[in-house]
């Protein structure tokens, strides 16, 4: 088991190593976007840039970055969005908001989602069954700034009841930053909630057609019991690592949703990042943003073995 | 010993059973074949059949709507942008629908009274209904005054009213030909901004009390004109007809160095620019464009790529597997790592990378689609590589070995064909997936496609956000064409797996 998990946290990083080694000389590669020459910052900017060795060869460029990372966790200074500022305390800075707006929509949206495909798995085939499939389905289709435009059109402008953008500020915990960040939390809640009917119908109809649960009806348990003790159990083993897999997903959030709620988090962070374009951020971000989806992977796959040790992910067949 | 028998005499042979009686019987049936067989499943799938029309629909539509409405996609009105759907007639009919209309709110007295002195003087009146009244009292120097407030369903395009610019002098007189020809009354007799109390509101004609744009009304109740006939100014010579109840000493424009400036109805001026009146059955974006025809537009970019995309993902995923899937072993192990540190590349950073580094040298669109192909051909390797390992040791695969077949030939003779139900089902499902993240993509203005495509679904969509609470059609037709797009895909998608695969039916993932 452990050797196992060495061998794919190991992998993981090589594949990160790769990963931002090809993005780093990409970036480099690029024209510097040009500083302003009044700018007190530009001087800094400037000094940051001989120090990270900007006019060394790109392998001795990366060497430098690497070192930086792993000794200071400097990413070095931003040069055009917040310039001179330190890339790792401007992404510091975002991540609360993202994660608070993230965590409240899966905290609401996992049970309720769970709640609807065991709903539908017992049902199966009535039309309980067919209005929550169909729902999931059309749900799963539709692009989320669809449900954003629809929550803020009804909630924002024809009820009134909530505000179209998130407040800025930083006090996450009073009553009105939450209204603030209810349509963003309902708009990605669909998603969340879709996916985990979905996972949870499919898994228990599976669970409740095989035989050992023939087996536990006949030793004289009721349908409740039996469903309750032998089918949630063996449909959680893949449905609780989806759930580890959602809370690290939390960390990135969603670029559209961020940006139509004007969320200031990292999602809008990384856009703006994109649009400016600001390298240093950039390249931080990326790395950021890769080894959450090579997290949550490993995660889902280790939870796997972890819950049921017949299944080995990704080793060898 | 060998040697014995590879030189028997032919004569030697004989067939074993050659004027024998078989005595199996006949099969009187059609033999069918695998795609028959799916395809009459598909068709007992009632949702993926409706799914499959309503995609067909959409398609046509992408392909007939920027041909039969009257706009190119150049077509871009700097007025009327943001405007409801409309289409002439409509609005006089009271139908409630494709009248342009569009609810204000707090209209006050005057406001109502200035609407209602725009349908007098150019005929087209803007209020397509009262919706409801409000009365506020307010207290002013210790006296409580009740002010009434409508709200009111106001027909956009007509409440543009009358304008104010400058023409040249050819246009002024081509206009003044056009009006002959048709009978359309495009420019309006003058008004002097002192005459009015220095209302700059192109649309007040009559005679005002005060700068808030009181009318003065006559004994009848009626407006008294505002017309100017200051011989004085000087104007470009008009020879069309006048209005009714011009005493002949009204004049029609005024002379701006070189120019010359008139009043005129937009709603006539754009009859006169565009040879129709305005025609837009969803509306207008922001920048002036019909929805209706920019729709298609879009959608036929997004279709044409999301195809193009997944057939040459489907090609390289199809190598990639086979070759993986074959060989097995060391090679199977390698290529399986590129295929992870590919896959662990988050797409936007795919996408932007390829943006910066390779749109100024081959286009927008030509690194859009590569940052596709680099990373999207992993899922359809993977499934690719799952069928070979299935059938690679199976018996019918050895005794084609035997027989001598090369590799190539097992590969994709033998092996490849029976992970076409698989492919053709994955491809059903690329497609909506390619679409939508497409969509994201020039939604958030990562890629900016409109110099190539004209536009794009997800940036019509994008444009419509930022006006989505005053001018919801904006957003509403992009958002259903899309739904209803990436709904019905995945409906098929899931109707041909399952007709392709019956045993997994029922399953969703």
């Amino acid at each position: 088991m452990w050797k196992y998990i060495t061998q794919r946290i190991l992998l993981m990083f090589m594949t990160l190593l790769i990963i931002t080694a090809i993005c780093f000389v990409l970036i480099r590669l690029l024209p510097l976007p040009l500083l302003p020459a009044q700018d007190p910052h530009t001087e800094v900017v400037l000094m940051e840039r001989e120090a990270l060795g900007y006019n060394k060869p790109i392998p001795v460029q990366f060497g430098i970055f690497l070192k930086n990372v792993f000794t200071k966790f400097d990413w070095g200074v931003s040069d055009k969005l917040y310039i001179g500022r330190d890339v790792a305390a401007i992404f510091a800075d975002k991540l609360p908001a993202t994660m608070i707006v993230n965590l409240y929509s899966i905290i609401f949206s996992i049970p309720i989602g769970i709640i609807l495909g065991i709903f539908a798995a017992l049902k199966k085939n009535t039309w309980i069954d067919h209005t929550i499939s169909t729902l999931t389905m059309v749900v799963i289709s539709v692009p989320s700034f669809v449900y954003a435009f629809i929550i803020q059109y009804i909630f924002y402008y024809k009820l009134g009841l909530l505000p179209a953008l998130m407040n800025s500020g930083k006090d996450y915990f009073t009553w009105s930053m939450f209204k603030s960040m209810l349509p963003a939390v309902m708009s990605l809640s669909f998603g969340v909630i879709a996916g985990f009917t979905r996972t949870t119908r499919a898994e228990l109809t599976e669970v409740l057609t095989s035989e050992f649960m023939l087996l536990a009806r006949t030793k004289g348990l009721t349908k409740t019991q039996a469903t309750v003790r032998h089918a949630l159990k063996n449909c959680m083993v893949v449905v609780l690592p989806s759930i580890f897999g959602a809370f690290i997903g939390i960390l990135g959030g969603s670029l559209i949703i961020e940006r139509i709620f004007s969320v200031p988090g990292v999602g809008s962070l990384y856009l703006n990042s994109i649009n400016g374009p600001d390298y240093p951020l950039f390249t931080m971000l990326t790395v950021f943003y890769t080894s959450i989806g090579l997290l949550a992977g490993i995660v889902v796959d280790i939870s796997y073995s972890f819950i049921d040790p017949r299944i080995r992910m990704g080793s060898k067949k | 010993m060998e040697n014995e028998f590879e030189n028997i005499p032919k004569e030697l042979f004989e067939f074993a059973q050659l004027n024998e009686v078989l005595h199996d019987k006949k099969m009187d049936t059609k033999a069918r074949g695998y795609f028959a067989d799916a395809f009459l499943r598909f068709k007992k799938n009632k949702s993926s059949v409706v799914a499959a029309v309503i995609i067909a629909f959409l398609v046509l539509f992408s392909i007939v709507s920027p041909l039969i409405s009257p706009y190119t996609i150049n077509d871009k009105d700097g007025i009327y942008q943001n405007y409801p759907p409309y289409v002439e007639g409509f609005a006089e009919k009271g139908s409630g629908i494709l009248n342009g209309g569009k609810v204000l709110a707090s209209q006050n007295e005057e406001a109502l009274d200035k609407w209602k002195a725009v349908a007098k003087e150019t005929g087209m009146d803007p209020v397509n209904g009262i919706v409801g009244t409000e009365e506020v009292e307010s207290k002013h120097r210790g006296q409580t005054v009740i002010s009434k407030y409508y709200k009111l369903e106001l027909n956009q395009y007509y409440a543009v009213g009358i304008r104010t610019q400058t023409f040249s002098y050819e246009e002024f007189a081509d206009i003044q030909r056009f009006q002959d020809e048709t009978g359309i009354q495009v420019i309006y007799p003058w008004v002097e901004a002192k005459d009015i109390e220095n209302i700059t509101d192109a649309s007040i004609w009559y005679k005002v009390k005060d700068a808030k744009g009181t009318a003065l009304k006559d004994a009848n109740g009626d407006w008294i004109p505002a017309y100017s006939s200051n011989s004085e100014i000087e104007g470009a010579p008009y020879t069309s007809h006048r209005i009714d109840g011009d005493p002949g000493t009204w004049i029609y424009s005024v002379r701006k160095s070189g120019a010359v400036s008139c009043r005129f109805s937009y709603y006539n001026y754009y009859i006169y620019k565009n040879g129709h009146a305005p025609h837009y059955l969803f509306g207008t974006n922001v920048m002036g464009q019909d929805m209706f025809m920019a729709i298609g537009v879009g959608a036929r970019f997004s279709l044409l790529f999301a195809v193009m995309v997944s057939a040459i993902n489907l090609f390289i995923g199809t190598i990639y597997g086979a070759i993986q899937g074959y060989y097995g072993g060391k090679i199977d192990l390698v290529l399986d790592r590129i295929a992870d540190v590919l896959s662990g590349l988050p797409f936007i950073v795919c996408v932007t990378l390829f943006q910066l580094h390779l749109s100024n040298k081959v286009g927008v669109v030509p690194s859009f689609l590569f940052a596709y192909v680099l990373t999207g051909w992993i899922g359809m390797s993977a499934l690719v590589r799952k069928q070979f390992y299935r059938f690679k040791g199976q018996e019918y695969v050895l005794a084609a070995r035997t027989l001598g077949a090369s590799d190539k030939r097992l590969m994709f003779k033998h092996i490849f064909p029976n992970s076409l139900g698989t492919i053709v089902t994955s491809c059903a499902l690329v497609i909506p997936s390619v679409i939508s993240s497409e969509t994201n993509m020039t939604y958030l203005g990562i890629v900016d496609l409109s110099s190539f495509a004209g536009t794009t679904i997800g940036t019509l969509m994008s444009q419509g956000q930022s006006v989505a609470t005053t001018s919801p059609h904006a957003m509403v037709f992009p958002s259903i064409f899309i739904s209803l797009l990436l709904i019905s895909f995945n409906l098929f998608g899931n109707g041909l797996r399952d007709a392709f695969n019956p045993s997994t039916r029922g399953m969703e993932d």
